[in-house]
């Protein structure tokens, strides 16, 4: 370790050179390799172990599993639609094939993100002569886990440049923006290149080679997309929604998955359970008051789990209305904001035809009214301290 | 009528080199020090100059904006430096000690039945006056002020904090005298507020004239601010002074005995230190004479504790209101991938992103590392963990940061003091300076508003 330190000790550039950015570039790694022995000036003489990148890295560890799983998946209904796997056959037979085939499709895709993401976080960091910070780090996981596998890889580029200059750095960088950048990403590609973002063809690889063809009666639907269109019955059992073969967005699919991921998130207390929960009763709550009015629609009628157990309702829980940085920030503020979340997430979904899914949106909107639903909390509290004063 | 509070939120960080409770051989000091710094906002005056001879009780500086308070000389001696810094601001006073203390003479006598005015002359002509501190702002109590009421808390909670109940033992009817010239000082009540997680020691729960009130629960319970906010909470326009029992001691000695009596039992503790223990020695004192082959390499001199304190050099010197003595490793070493969750053992995490939460009680060996780097606000919820007031910390503190004093107002920045900031300080992930902004803040609203 000694020599690798001297190493980059040896090649340091200079802060106020020629490229400001190689010191930006050098300072992020060197943090990265060694957490500088800085020492507490003012203040406290000792300080917590957690700080920044470890929280950031926690969040990272989490997404790992809906991530290895979303490249199974990937090579699953990529065999699927070309007729080498029979429905049904999840794990048993081309187990690697799956896998290597969805991890090719899936790991340009976070390199494309992380890439061109750092790339324009170490030139704002070079431009504003501060160190990088770390938001990017989960961000730039979350990405590729809530777009379909064919995106082209320019229109990601061109997305991610968008969120994290527009959704971020205008705002002041990490820790100043009002929009989660991952989904902000999200909504540029959904309304500016909708093709590739909503159908039946962009769920699922369906490139073929020599003396391949898809089986008959393919659809690449996912299922929310085929519910609105009508196809209710055709949406899989909430057995399979909770395992997660079914086509989605790559990181979407498998509520175990995902599981996994918020139990590390809620063990270590990075994520609110508070919105966790209020989020999942938000959604149910709406459920059921569709279920109570649905008649004859069938969409209206599905079980609330079931309905819960779809599309990215858990991704969008566990990894995106959780960010602190967009969410509320006061205790009582989270209880509103993850309600909100989960209601208007269930009630996009199955009301309006135009979004097979609606969590994107809900959390995009529980962030702009996060502040003022921590406006109205923290109101109360000032309220009843001039109240105090009135009494005494 | 005394009340029983419980404090939930808060953490006690238990380090190692706690002390024992036993004295050590008592420390004639070679030379004290005063530090203007010590009093936030003081603009001092100085009315010595070097080579001036002094008793303990001779005026040193006093406050430009009001001259009736006196900073005296803890021990009698000559004058023989005065360091200044920036601007001409004065660092420091020395006083070099001429061997056997020789006191100035104040009055003597039962405070109860002297008046209000002697009382307060008394105590501000002896310079123990300043021990006194006001809430808003944490500043050295203003004598024309007409305090709500005052608070004296018996207990520190800090880490590796003097046992006060140990110190105090015995000296009960010092601690009446000094708690009688309190009552005259207010009128309205004196609280005395004891530890509730152990017995206080008989010479607290024995105080008369005075409301006691029983505090229990996790570090910052012993902060007088968060005792205050539970039993009557301070609202804009209010004084309320406080201070706490030891220093409460040291003017029950003046009035026992009319001297300044400046000696003061401080613990000195840490894991650096050899033998953790008492050791009686005076205000000001001269850390190397303490520490003298006790202490072992690459430590962090912090007078106070290492949560609140300030650091010192290894030859500085104890600071006005420091019971405490801490060395701890001074850190400074780099650390490969030390940002990697679950592992190294050695830190302690109020989250559970380290194994550390499976012991909560063992005694851990901090450095002075920052851990990180300083970032802006990212995570929600931690500062409230740790900041047992109905205060919103993070709103609070961002208000501080943008200076916008009609929301601080609001949000309460009346009720505290940067202290009580210290945990959330230091369980910071993003590594921000909490203490220092709250102290600025504080002094801008002064400004400000007076």
């Amino acid at each position: 370790m000694k020599a690798l330190e001297k190493f980059m000790q040896k090649v340091k550039p200079k802060s106020d050179g020629k490229f400001p950015i190689a010191h930006a570039i050098w300072d992020g790694t060197y943090t990265f390799l060694f957490v500088p022995g800085h020492t507490n000036k003012n203040g406290v003489h000792i300080r917590d172990s957690v700080d920044l990148k470890r929280t950031m890295i926690i969040v990272v560890m989490a997404l790992i599993p809906a991530l290895l799983f979303g490249m199974y998946n990937v090579g699953h209904q990529h065999f699927l639609a070309i007729g080498e796997c029979l429905a049904g056959d999840n794990v048993c037979n081309l187990f690697w094939d799956k896998f290597l085939f969805g991890a090719i499709k899936v790991l340009p895709l976070v390199v494309i993100s992380y890439g061109v993401g750092l790339g324009v976080e170490f030139i704002f960091a070079a431009i504003n002569k501060h160190p990088i910070q770390e938001g990017f780090l989960v961000s730039g996981m979350l990405i590729p886990l809530i777009v379909p596998v064919d995106i082209p890889w320019a229109m990601l580029a061109v997305a991610v440049v968008f969120a994290v200059i527009i959704g971020k750095e205008i705002f002041g960088g990490t820790g100043m923006n009002v929009l989660n950048v991952a989904l902000v990403t999200r909504a540029f590609l959904f309304f500016a290149y909708p093709t590739k973002m909503s159908g039946d063809k962009v769920w699922t690889n369906t490139s073929l080679e020599e003396g391949q063809s898809l089986v008959d009666g393919y659809s690449g639907a996912t299922p929310l997309g085929n519910a609105v269109e009508g196809g209710v019955e055709a949406i899989p059992s909430i057995m399979e929604s909770v395992i997660g073969f079914v086509p989605g967005s790559i990181g979407e699919t498998s509520v175990i998955a995902i599981g996994i991921g918020a139990l590390l998130l809620l063990f270590t207390g990075i994520a609110s359970w508070r919105i966790m929960l209020s989020t999942f009763v938000g959604g149910y709550v709406m459920c059921l008051i569709f279920n109570a009015v649905a008649g004859e629609n069938l969409f209206m009628a599905v079980p609330a789990l079931h309905q819960l157990a779809l599309g990215g309702f858990a991704f969008g829980l566990v990894f995106m209305a959780t960010d602190p940085v967009t969410g509320t920030q006061t205790n009582s503020g989270k209880w509103v904001y993850g309600f909100v979340i989960g209601f208007l997430a269930i009630l996009i979904r199955v009301a309006n035809p135009a979004y097979p899914e609606g969590m994107m949106l809900a959390i995009l909107i529980g962030n702009v009214c996060a502040p003022l639903i921590d406006h109205v909390v923290i109101n109360s509290n000032i309220k009843k301290r001039l109240k105090r004063v009135k009494t005494a | 009528m005394s009340k029983d509070v419980r404090i939930r939120k808060g953490v006690n960080i238990k380090l190692k080199g706690v002390a024992e409770k036993l004295y050590d051989n008592p420390v004639s000091t070679s030379d004290i020090v005063l530090k203007p710094t010590d009093f936030p906002g003081l603009i001092p005056k100085l009315s010595v100059k070097i080579g001036d001879k002094v008793k303990a009780g001779s005026p040193i500086f006093y406050n430009k904006e009001n001259d009736k308070v006196l900073f005296t000389s803890p021990i009698s001696g000559e004058v023989t430096e005065i360091n200044r810094g920036e601007k001409r601001k004065i660092l420091e006073v020395k006083v070099k000690a001429d061997g056997d203390i020789a006191y100035e003479t104040f009055k003597q006598g039962d405070p109860s039945s002297m008046s209000r005015e002697e009382v307060l002359d008394n105590m501000l002509k002896s310079g123990v006056w300043p021990f006194i501190r006001q809430r808003p702002f944490d500043i050295v109590a203003n004598p024309m002020d007409a305090p709500k009421a005052i608070h004296v808390t018996a207990f520190d909670s800090a880490p590796l904090a003097p046992d006060y109940g140990f110190v105090a033992h015995g000296q009960g009817e010092i601690l009446q005298a000094g708690l009688d010239a309190l009552a005259k000082l207010t009128s309205g009540k004196v609280h005395l507020n004891i530890t509730g997680n152990a017995n206080a020691d008989a010479a607290f729960t024995a105080a008369k004239n005075v409301q006691i009130n029983k505090i229990s629960g996790p570090h910052p319970a012993g902060n007088v601010g968060i005792q205050m906010h539970h039993i009557e909470p301070i609202n804009k326009g209010e004084v309320v002074w406080v201070l706490n029992a030891l220093d409460v001691l040291t003017i029950g000695k003046l009035f026992k005995e009319g001297k300044f009596d400046a000696s003061r039992a401080v613990v000195v503790a840490g894991s650096k230190v050899t033998a953790p223990k008492y050791v009686k020695t005076v205000l000001g004192a001269n850390v190397s004479d303490i520490l003298k082959g006790k202490t072992e390499e690459g430590g962090r001199y912090i007078s106070g504790n290492p949560l609140t304190g300030t650091q010192i050099k290894e030859d500085g010197h104890l600071g006005f209101y420091n019971y405490q003595l801490t060395v701890i490793p001074a850190g400074g070493e780099n650390r490969f991938m030390g940002w990697l969750p679950f592992l190294g053992f050695n830190g302690f995490s109020l989250s559970r992103t380290s194994f550390s939460f499976l012991a909560p009680n063992k005694e851990r060996d901090l450095d002075a590392n920052m851990n990180g780097e300083e970032r802006a606000f990212v995570m929600a919820g931690e500062y409230e963990k740790v900041f047992p007031m109905n205060i919103y910390p993070v709103h609070l503190v961002k208000s501080m940061i943008t200076q916008d004093i009609d929301l601080m107002e609001s949000l309460g920045v009346y009720e505290v003091a940067p202290e009580d900031f210290a945990l959330c300080e230091y369980g910071c992930t993003s590594k921000i300076e909490t203490q220092k902004i709250v102290r600025e803040a504080l002094d801008l609203v002064r400004k400000e508003t007076t």
